[in-house]
């Protein structure tokens, strides 16, 4: 048992202007190989809750750790090197073809030629894209495998951490169902810590070892799926009465079909 | 190709087209060398931003005449201060003045468009060159400066066809360009000229054009074999462009200059054959402006010119008085040699002065033979003068001396002004008196009873450096007191119907005793 969570937030505050703050005393432990879901209203900081962890932001007050080393003593832009980072609008570089997308952090790295090469085939097949994709550019690419790109560039230079923003919200829901399948898969295969922020509760319940419920930049709860589902918290239950409700409905639905 | 005016066009183009691309070429690379630092450098600077692109944009406003002809001055008296503190001085006439003008006028552009490129990349490109581990400069070299690249280049595209352009005015600064043919062309009526300078710029422009479009296209697709074409055509024209350069190492003759007028071109033309004539090599400044050509003969950079008394005594000598013509030009002479060492070799027998002309037969029905019997009509005429004239004490001398006040008063290319007399659209114009062309159009010189006219004796005058050169001398000496005025007239007239000055320079000479 490592002495240090894979990632500690504590006691972080933030705030912009006057405004009341994004974040207020939030505390927050994730120990390495756990996958952690987000999730909580717009507004509710998730998503600078996840830019504090690789510095894309700092926080007002508090202290972040990555397996018990504040982030503050690195620079941001190597910090970042070694955590992944996956995000909705995916943000391929449009000049740069499918291979260097994914090479990129591995040649900022200075990896050599053959070892790029080696680790981009190696990723191509990891996210299940046809070997040949490598020469294309992410125009030629549909929504569902640009985002298994954004992936493979993420787990590129081996990250222990993965650090996702509502990776598949603009994904159509077969591809979305199938792309979270297969990276819960690789998050198990690759032993990662992945904080995953996410609209949608059902995902959150179907991949999440835990899952954190923010509300106006505190944690309300943070739970496993199933103790989350008997939490008494009322914005907890109201998170969780619509997929309630689609899966009764989908039930009576059901029934309805069987007995005719 | 059997008109003489296009061989002689043809025989100028490798001097004219590599000189034009050569100032073009570098003073486009310096403008994208400048432009592309300081506009990346104010990407996240505010102030830096607008005092930028104000200050490009406002360059810009200015007429791109009299940016190159401002740094003329701007440069002499830099050249003064380099010499005295560094002890070591640079020509202030020609390729400076006209690359560091040019320069200036290609960074808008440029900096505009790589502000405008590198701002337009989509925020989650940026979110994801951070997000990877980029450091902000890796982030702007690999990823933003290669997305806002058709941006730039079309900037640099833009700035190329600008400088191209605007390279054919630095012809009155003494940097010789396809401007030559424009502004000859246009002195001389010789519209052939014109045209051809107008074709060579823009065909030039387009050829650059499309090899900066190469360029791009090699670097966006990583075409290597476009890249390559682009770059090796990019690199034959500069490299063609100082091949002449090269083999006529710095023109080590004589350089004879002449300002913007077809009599200046005819004369340096046979000083230039006089040369020659003597074994002398010898090169030709056309086209220099009025207010430079003294400055750059007082400094050096050309040996020998022709001048008019006149001219010296009112805008160099500020003169206001009126003298007679023998004490004009040897008031003239002490004051070239007193203030600035340069040496007058004598009048060549002819004046060049300002006088007023009108259509005779209208002339005659008005009953006008004096500029005091046309101050009389003056309220119902209309005068048109050159760009100069009303801007010059004479006309100031004329209005006080006569009281002359003129219905209107336009202000028109000295080529036109006589065509427009002939024509009636106006009554009056300011005519020079060697002008062939007053005979042509059958127009009246009125006379100057009141001598409010200061003379205007051709005079040949020779640079500081060159005072004590005897050969350069008895070369010079036999055409002091040589050409009547009815000789240049008729020269005069010869280049306005269309024939070149090396033409007629050498009918003349052959008119002349030796």
């Amino acid at each position: 048992m490592p002495a240090h969570p894979a990632i500690r937030l504590e006691r972080v505050s933030k705030r912009y202007g006057d405004a009341a703050p994004t974040l207020a005393d939030l505390s927050l432990d994730v120990p390495a190989r756990t996958f952690l879901a987000v999730v909580g209203a717009s507004g509710s900081g998730k998503t600078t809750l996840l830019r504090l962890v690789n510095r894309l932001s700092d926080p007002s007050e508090g202290a972040v750790e990555i397996d018990g080393e504040n982030v503050r003593n690195v620079a941001p832009h190597v910090l970042r090197r070694r955590i992944g980072y996956v995000f909705q609008e995916v943000g391929l570089f449009p000049h740069m073809t499918i291979a260097e997308n994914i090479a990129v952090t591995p040649r900022l790295l200075g990896w050599s030629r053959p070892d790029i090469t080696a680790r981009v085939a190696e990723l191509l097949d990891l996210v299940r894209l046809p070997a040949d994709y490598a020469e294309r550019y992410p125009k030629a690419l549909s929504g569902g495998e640009r985002q298994r790109v954004g992936v493979a560039r993420a787990l590129a230079a081996r990250p222990a951490i993965m650090l996702m923003d509502e990776p598949f919200a603009a994904l159509d829901p077969l591809t979305r169902e199938a792309l979270g399948a297969d990276y819960r898969a690789l998050h198990d295969e690759l032993a990662l810590t992945t904080v995953m922020i996410t609209h949608d509760m059902l995902e959150a319940l179907f991949l999440a070892h835990r899952i954190a419920v923010l509300d106006g930049g505190r944690i309300v709860a943070d739970e496993p799926p199933g103790a989350l589902l008997a939490h008494e918290h009322p914005y907890v239950r109201r998170l969780l009465e619509a997929p309630r409700n689609h899966a009764a409905r989908l039930e009576t639905l059901l029934g309805g079909e069987r007995a005719s | 190709m059997s008109d003489p005016r296009i061989r002689e066009a043809m025989a100028l183009l490798p001097d004219y087209l590599s000189q034009h691309v050569l100032i073009a070429m570098t003073a486009l690379a310096l403008g994208v060398l400048v432009s592309l630092p300081l506009a990346v450098l104010s990407l996240r600077r505010p102030v830096l931003r607008s005092a930028l692109l104000g200050a490009t944009s406002t360059v810009q406003t200015i007429p791109g005449l009299a940016l190159l002809a401002l740094f003329y001055p701007l440069l002499l008296a830099l050249a003064g201060l380099s010499e005295r503190l560094l002890g070591f001085g640079f020509s202030a006439l020609g390729f400076l003045p006209a690359l560091l003008a040019l320069t200036l006028y290609s960074m808008l552009p440029v900096v505009r468009n790589t502000i405008t490129g590198i701002e337009g990349v989509a925020p989650a490109i940026l979110e994801a060159a951070r997000g990877v581990g980029m450091s902000r400069r890796q982030s702007l070299l690999m990823v933003e400066l290669p997305l806002a690249l058709p941006v730039i280049m079309a900037g640099i595209r833009t700035a190329s066809a600008w400088v191209i352009g605007t390279a054919t005015l630095s012809t009155p600064i003494g940097q010789t360009s396809l401007g030559n043919y424009i502004f000859t062309g246009l002195q001389t009526q010789n519209w052939v000229f014109v045209l051809f300078g107008c074709v060579c710029a823009a065909a030039l422009a387009l050829v650059v054009d499309r090899l900066l479009t190469l360029v791009e296209q090699g670097l966006a697709e990583r075409r290597r074999s476009r890249l390559v074409g682009g770059a090796v055509g990019l690199a034959t024209l500069v490299a063609i462009a100082l091949a002449p350069s090269f083999a006529a190492p710095a023109r080590p003759g004589y350089v004879v200059g002449a300002k913007t007028f077809s009599e200046q071109y005819i004369l340096a033309a046979l000083i230039e054959r006089r040369l020659a004539a003597r074994g002398l090599p010898a090169s030709r400044r056309d086209g220099l402006g009025s207010a430079v050509v003294f400055k750059a003969l007082a400094e050096g950079d050309i040996d020998v010119y022709v001048d008019y008394s006149g001219t010296l005594w009112a805008n160099q000598m500020g003169q206001r008085s009126v003298k007679p013509r023998a004490e004009v030009l040897a008031e003239v002479a002490q004051w070239v040699a007193d203030r600035h060492g340069v040496r007058l070799i004598g009048g060549l027998g002819f004046e060049n002065a300002y006088g007023l002309a009108m259509k005779a037969e209208r002339a005659e029905a008005l009953g006008i033979r004096t500029i005091a019997d046309l101050a009389r009509h003056a309220p119902t005429l209309t005068i048109a003068g050159d760009y100069e004239f009303f801007g010059r004490p004479e006309w100031a001398a004329l209005e006080q001396a006569y009281g002359l006040a003129f219905r209107s008063r336009r202000q028109m290319q000295a080529e036109f002004m006589y065509t427009a007399a002939a024509a009636g659209e106006v009554d009056v114009i300011s005519a020079f008196t060697s002008d062939g062309r007053i005979a042509r159009h059958k127009l009246r010189v009125l006379a100057d009873p009141r001598q409010a006219l200061p003379p205007y004796d051709a005079i040949l005058l020779v640079s500081p450096k060159r005072t004590g050169d005897a050969a350069l001398l008895a070369a010079l000496r036999p055409l002091v007191g040589a050409i009547d005025v009815e000789r240049m007239r008729r020269a005069n007239l010869k280049a306005s119907t269309g024939e070149t000055p090396a033409t007629v320079a050498r009918w003349l000479d052959g008119q002349l005793g030796r």
